[in-house]
């Protein structure tokens, strides 16, 4: 029975792909990025945008488990500001002395407070869907900044004729299978932005995109700066190297 | 040949008991080498650094990573975010693999337009089959530390073809898994193994020079050095050709480490392995994509597999055709029956070298995509043309091909060229 069922895993492993892969979920249309490029960078203004963003509407049901609010410091946020953020949260710590679990405030130490305790809070408090986590999620997702975008743009308030989406659920043209648990999370003027930025849905989700971008890959500024460094390093050694070796092989025939 | 003449007394001293100094110096400095190699001679070289920069990269990774199944995929984030470069050494060693086969592929490639597996490199060759095997190895397993959703289900699919195995295949899942499932146990091993393997590579690259250095450097002309003036000694020649080729190479590679470090790697792998949710589609890493389609290609219905039909399952058929996919290589030395090593004189063979190539990256492409209309027939074609490359076309080609006539010598052929060597 093992064997068998063993057996059929493997073949529904090798052969999923069928039934899944043949969608027809259009590409969501390229997008220009502040990040793109050698050259690339996070656009500051927007990176705040983007947290405002992810801490008004996203972070009600899903995590940045990966990211410490400290970490909002190498963005240009300040010390005062971020301590203000964390203290924000409570959590729980402990024991103490008494050996008592107790509440505190959260510290730039801490990493971003999810919004469940587990999966199957979240679950529950979802319609049985599991909101995932975000830190990573450009990164995890083919032509990440540009899917994410699409996604949280993509929403049709009624699905095309023929199709029926189930209650609960809603239709996204850049969603696999089209139907998303997600009800649609951004829309004009869902988050008040303080910098003057009109808040339309596009803007909402070029900044939330931009955040997430910077959760995902952190290092990215210090490693293509220092990226061009290198390779105009490895250029003139390269060129020198050539040289030499014209040279000591010059002497050969 | 000059004569080592040490002045140092602690060197004389060493070199009177263990004559470490004047072996250097003979088997790097001294070491003649043909005069006529190409920059395809320089891979075996490149292959050599990147496994070192592995094994660095990969030492230093082990510092900070845990191989717990709850905390495997956090602490390769924390290395990412927390330790001071750890994104560059861990984007390092991740592209590194992938530079590693490219080079090795290539390098492959090159032995066998240029006939370097013919005789007496017979073994050399044969070792080196065995570095590729361990290589591949070693590259999975690493795959599997970094605990995502491809890492989980690339490990599931490929311990569970040793289920194919009659009578014993489940006991021998089991006991690799070292449970009923891919788990701690299984995740805890791979990263001991994953340790162990390249010290192996590196004993085995030992072993790969040692032969190397009797015979010494086959060259694009195929024919043997006769005189003195066929070679050059190794230092500076070709110290300074490869610091070169290594500094092209390090532009490519470092190109990706920090402009597309993702480049090679599947989204899919920066999800959090999760027994409970199967990824829609699961691919291995590229280099191993044109192993996998010939996995794949062996279904009920594939004309290779009527013959053995009655012998074992479709499914065990796919496994042993993967592992012969390699294997075959080790017999190459015999199914070759040309009398000349290089292609450069046989008239036909290059056009199948180059379709053969051709059919590795078509078999690549199958790999990676859904097998599903077309893509079952090409799969099965681009495997049976593989396998016919070798069996058939090889040993026919040997046989009815007229070879060119081959130069007296290298020198003579490099003068009257008249060109660079």
């Amino acid at each position: 029975m093992r064997k068998l069922l063993l057996s059929a895993a493997a073949a529904m492993i090798l052969f999923s792909g069928t039934a899944f892969a043949s969608g027809d979920t259009p590409k969501a249309p390229a997008q220009k990025w502040s990040f793109s490029g050698i050259f690339g960078t996070y656009d500051r203004a927007q990176l705040r945008r983007g947290f405002l963003v992810y801490k008004d509407v996203c972070a009600a049901c899903h995590s940045l488990d990966l990211v410490a609010y400290r970490n909002l410091m190498d963005i240009g946020f300040s010390e005062a500001e971020v301590k203000a953020i964390a203290a924000e949260q409570e959590f729980r710590d402990g024991p103490n002395d008494e050996g008592e679990m107790f509440d505190r405030a959260g510290r730039p130490a801490d990493h971003f407070k999810a919004p469940f305790e587990n999966e199957n809070a979240a679950r529950a408090g979802n319609n049985g869907a599991n909101p995932p986590d975000l830190s990573l999620m450009i990164k995890a997702r083919l032509r990440g900044p540009d899917y994410v975008h699409g996604l949280l743009t993509g929403y049709k308030e009624t699905p095309p004729k023929g199709v029926t989406v189930p209650e609960g659920m809603s239709y996204n043209t850049y969603f696999p299978g089209h139907q998303i648990a997600m009800a649609p999370p951004l829309s004009d003027e869902a988050v008040e932005y303080k910098d003057g930025t009109k808040p339309t849905l596009d803007q909402h989700s070029r900044d939330i995109v931009t955040f997430l971008a910077w959760t995902a890959s952190p290092e990215m500024e210090v490693r293509k700066r220092m990226g061009i460094k290198v390779m105009l390093f490895l250029l003139v050694l390269t060129g020198m190297l050539f040289a030499l070796k014209k040279r000591i092989w010059s002497d050969l025939h | 040949m000059s004569e080592l003449n040490l002045k140092n007394p602690v060197l004389k001293w060493i070199e009177y008991r263990l004559p470490i100094f004047a072996f250097m110096k003979h088997e790097t400095v001294d070491y003649p080498t043909p005069k006529n190699l190409n920059y395809w001679w320089n891979f075996g070289s490149l292959a050599g650094i990147i496994l070192v920069v592995m094994i660095v990269t990969g030492i230093v990774l082990a510092m900070h990573y845990t191989p717990h199944v709850d905390y495997a995929f956090a602490s390769i984030e924390r290395i990412m975010r927390d330790v001071n470069y750890g994104w560059l050494i861990r984007y390092l060693h991740m592209n590194g693999a992938s530079m590693f086969f490219l080079i090795v592929y290539i390098h492959m490639f090159r032995g066998l337009y240029y006939g370097s597996y013919k005789a007496p490199r017979e073994l050399l060759w044969m070792i080196g089959v065995a570095i590729i095997l361990v290589m591949m190895m070693t590259a999975f397993m690493g795959y599997v530390l970094v605990w995502g959703q491809m890492s989980f289900w690339g490990a599931t699919v490929i311990t569970n073809l040793f289920s194919a195995i009659p009578l014993i295949g489940d006991w021998i899942v089991s006991w690799l898994w070292g449970g009923f499932a891919v788990d701690n146990a299984t995740l805890n091993r791979f990263f001991s193994l994953h340790y162990l393997m390249p010290f192996v590579i590196f004993a085995l690259v030992f072993v790969h020079l040692w032969a190397l250095h009797v015979h010494r450097s086959s060259n694009p002309l195929g024919i043997d050095t006769k005189t003195d003036g066929d070679s050059i000694p190794f230092h500076p020649y070709y110290t300074i050709k490869d610091t070169f080729g290594l500094s092209v190479f390090f532009l490519f590679y470092l190109g990706f480490v920090f402009f597309a470090p993702d480049f090679y790697g599947e989204p899919d792998n920066y999800i959090e392995a999760n027994p409970l949710v199967t990824p829609a589609h699961i691919v291995p890493e590229w280099y191993l994509l044109p192993f996998y389609a010939i996995l794949r290609a062996f279904t009920a219905d594939f004309f290779l597999y009527w013959p053995i039909s009655w012998l074992m399952s479709a499914k065990l058929a796919g496994v042993i055709a993967m592992f012969l996919s390699i294997l075959v290589l080790m017999l190459l030395p015999w199914l070759d029956t040309s009398k000349v090593r290089s292609g450069k004189f046989r008239p036909i063979f290059p056009y199948f070298f180059w379709i053969f190539i051709a059919d590795c990256i078509f078999l690549g492409y199958i790999g990676a995509t859904t097998p599903e209309g077309w893509r079952i027939i090409g799969g099965q074609l681009g495997t049976a043309y593989y396998f016919g490359h070798f069996f058939v076309i090889t040993p026919l080609l040997g046989w009815l091909e007229t070879p060119l006539p081959l130069p007296e010598s290298i020198s003579a052929a490099v003068t009257k060229e008249g060109g660079e060597s």
